[in-house]
């Protein structure tokens, strides 16, 4: 395809026309190229057997009628698929699913699918165009959640910066920031339909200390306030930055994205937790995945249950003075194994910057920022 | 007295001028104005659902671990573009899905139409039904027939009930079929909405070989056709004729559903045979009858509205075709039989 200009290939004249004027004409014995039969039929048409007033009849015809095949072209609809705007949509068409057998994977060298029939996200296995065409329909508004208390502020402008140009790109989003410190935050520009709302929390007797109240935090103000404003939610951890768009791929009643850790060598070291004391505990030889705590989240009714849950879970925890192998995440993992979340992220969706990424992952959309003194 | 050659001139002015207006408008699609046939008070009935349930505990959390990180099927495609599952043998795990389906005491319902000489079938498509349509679950066959009377008693399981639902017999087999949408939705917003959560529509031509289970249930599932899985989408016999309902032209489609099985949620099944039944409504109203009858009007809507699941040939199997490498295990098929004998 050449290139678009308002949808229409640059084409030159067609040369269809050519054939019909032969027909008419007739009598024309003209071969060659266009350039000589316009000279023939300006200059020498009274060899060719018609006056000259009829020639330039027929040029003007032909120029008006090729100038309608122009812009109303009569053949049969070539396949118009949309100019891939980003390389994502490169891998898609090299695998196009009318070329070869529809049948053929898109990716074979990663689980798409876990085996309760929830499918996995990863670059090349879906569609932004359709998933992008089924939201709008539903009129939709999605929020994320995030904390920056104490030393975190110095992360928002870099979240937010990034978050306004790549999450959910031309979708309604409400950014929900929970801080200490509301008059820290810089001043930042925000694309027409996505909104930041700050809500300060320091000095809040439910909460004395913030960094370990986050789950209780959200299920409270999903209680009182989300669940009438948005109808997804996503739990993003401050210190990160969005390199690729994240679109509306991630939208499902529960979604969990795969730790970083778990494709790498040393996926032992993020495990779960094994002691039978703590209400995280996962006996071993079970469950499926490692998730991480940095970018989880659903539709709003099993958001709360999971923050509930794990609430819940840490409180006790708590009053027995234990404290689960990596916090909060542990009892995300717990809660996760015994209701399997409905779609997985993959890596990609959110990588920790430590680690050198393996060649399944083609794309980072979203990277840890290394934490500076951030406690 | 106007001269030869003012009426030449102007009889050759008008040729041009038709041939011009034809050349520009005339190879546009034509829309006829659809006008519907009285439409029955359903279409306005306000549906009260049972309690939607969704996956929520997996109370029996312990098993082996899976070994997950291992691509169980790499030979097919898993997952569709807009990520919906594609449901093949290896690709889910039996167990997990039984442990989350089995507490939230569902009901399914099964449609099935045994009009004319079909009855025959009945006996054979139940039988194996018993054995292996989600075994364990409570059932109710919604068996439409316009002979109530020929259906011989079949020994059912406990929890399963055979509900024979009396309709018209139409004079052929394709109206007949078409038909089934009209007679699945009005049944829906009559009875069925009330008793079943999910809902199956399945010809009754066919027998069950292997099990079928849980992994089907989804709120809009459709069964991707034998015979069209393994071709490129220029090659799927959609309608192609633009002044149907169904036309579905070159260049779009995702895969070719077959009409023998489709299903879901009792409530996207109301939608989806509901806006079946008014498409085939406009097409008679024109008077054109698509290719494959309400297997393309079912294309067309699928391709719109496109399926949260999608279940393999296995589940719409043709023992007439070899089976290839692709297919492990089949679990519904036709049975061989004259189709010549048996239609009208």
């Amino acid at each position: 395809m050449g290139d678009t200009q308002e949808g229409f290939a640059v084409l030159p004249l067609p040369q269809q026309v050519w054939g019909e004027k032969r027909k008419r004409t007739g009598a024309a014995q003209v071969r060659g190229l266009e350039g000589s039969l316009v000279y023939n039929l300006l200059f020498n048409a009274d060899k060719m057997g018609i006056s000259k007033l009829q020639g330039l009849a027929i040029l003007m015809t032909a120029g008006i009628s090729g100038a309608i095949w122009y812009h109303y072209p009569f053949s049969s609809a070539k396949d118009e698929e949309p100019t891939a705007s980003s390389e994502e949509d490169t891998a898609l068409r090299k695998s196009d699913l009318n070329e070869a057998s529809p049948m053929l994977p898109w990716r074979q060298d990663v689980p798409v699918l876990t085996p309760w029939l929830a499918p996995i996200v990863w670059e090349g296995t879906f569609s932004r165009d359709i998933l992008n065409a089924q939201y709008v329909q539903r009129n939709l508004v999605t929020g994320v959640v995030t904390f920056a208390v104490e030393k975190c502020v110095q992360f928002i402008e870099g979240f937010m910066r990034s978050a306004n140009q790549y999450f959910l790109a031309g979708h309604p989003v409400n950014f929900y920031l929970f801080t200490d410190n509301p008059e820290k935050i810089p001043p930042l520009q925000m694309a027409p339909e996505k909104r930041l709302l700050v809500i300060p929390v320091q000095n809040d007797p439910r909460w004395p200390d913030i960094s370990t109240s986050h789950m209780d935090i959200i299920s409270a103000y999903i209680h009182s306030h989300f669940q009438h404003e948005v109808d997804y939610l996503y739990s993003i951890d401050i210190n990160s930055q969005l390199l690729a768009p994240i679109g509306v791929e991630i939208i499902d009643a529960l979604v969990a994205t795969i730790s970083s850790w778990h494709l790498t060598p040393w996926y032992r070291h993020k495990s779960y937790e094994r002691r039978p004391a703590s209400r995280a505990a996962i006996p071993e030889g079970h469950g499926d995945f490692y998730y991480t705590a940095s970018f989880y989240g659903g539709s709003v009714a099993e958001l709360y249950k999971l923050t509930r849950a794990c609430s819940e879970g840490l409180r006790a925890d708590r009053e027995k003075g234990i404290e689960a192998r990596w916090h909060e995440e542990s009892h995300l993992n717990r809660y996760l194994v015994q209701h399997k979340p409905t779609r997985l992220l993959s890596p990609e969706y959110y990588w920790d910057a430590e680690l050198s990424a393996p060649r399944a992952i083609r794309v980072k959309r979203m990277c840890s920022v290394h934490r500076e003194s951030s406690r | 007295m106007i001269s030869k050659k003012v009426v030449m001139g102007s009889l050759v002015c008008l040729g041009v001028v038709t041939a011009f207006i034809w050349a520009t408008i005339g190879n546009r699609k034509v829309h006829y104005l659809p006008y519907y046939l009285p439409c029955p008070e359903i279409f306005s009935i306000k549906l009260q659902y049972t309690e939607e349930k969704l996956i929520q505990l997996f109370p029996q959390l312990f098993y082996q671990q899976p070994r997950v990180l291992a691509p169980k099927r790499q030979d097919v495609l898993t997952v569709t573009p807009w990520l919906a599952p594609i449901v093949w043998e290896g690709t889910f795990n039996p167990e997990i899905l039984e442990s989350a389906y089995r507490p939230l005491n569902l009901t399914i319902g099964v449609t099935a139409f045994a009009v004319g000489k079909y009855t025959r079938f009945v006996r054979r498509f139940l039988e194996s039904a018993e054995q292996h349509f989600m075994r364990g679950y409570q059932v109710n066959y919604y068996l439409f027939t316009d002979s109530p009377g020929s259906i011989s008693g079949v020994q059912l399981q406990s929890g399963r009930t055979l509900v024979p639902v009396p309709i018209q017999k139409y004079s052929s087999w394709q109206e007949i079929s078409m038909r089934r949408m009209e007679a699945i939705s009005r049944h829906v917003a009559e009875v069925s909405h009330a008793e079943v959560h999910y809902l199956f529509c399945l010809d009754i031509d066919m027998v069950f070989h292997n099990s079928w289970g849980p992994e089907t249930l989804g709120d809009m599932v459709a069964a991707i056709h034998p015979g069209y899985f393994q071709v490129p989408r220029e090659q799927f016999p959609y309608e192609r004729r633009s002044s149907s309902a169904a036309f579905i032209p070159q260049g779009e489609g995702d895969f070719y559903y077959g009409g023998a099985v489709f299903g879901g949620s009792i409530s996207k099944v109301y939608e989806f045979t509901k806006a079946c039944h008014m498409t085939i409504l406009a097409d008679k109203a024109n008077g054109i009858m698509a290719a494959w009858q309400e297997e393309s009007h079912l294309n067309r809507h699928f391709l719109s509205h496109k399926p949260s699941k999608l279940l393999s040939p296995e589940y719409i199997w043709d023992d007439r075709k070899p089976k290839p490498p692709e297919i492990h295990l089949i679990r519904f098929s036709t049975l061989n039989k004259n189709y010549r004998e048996i239609r009208d």
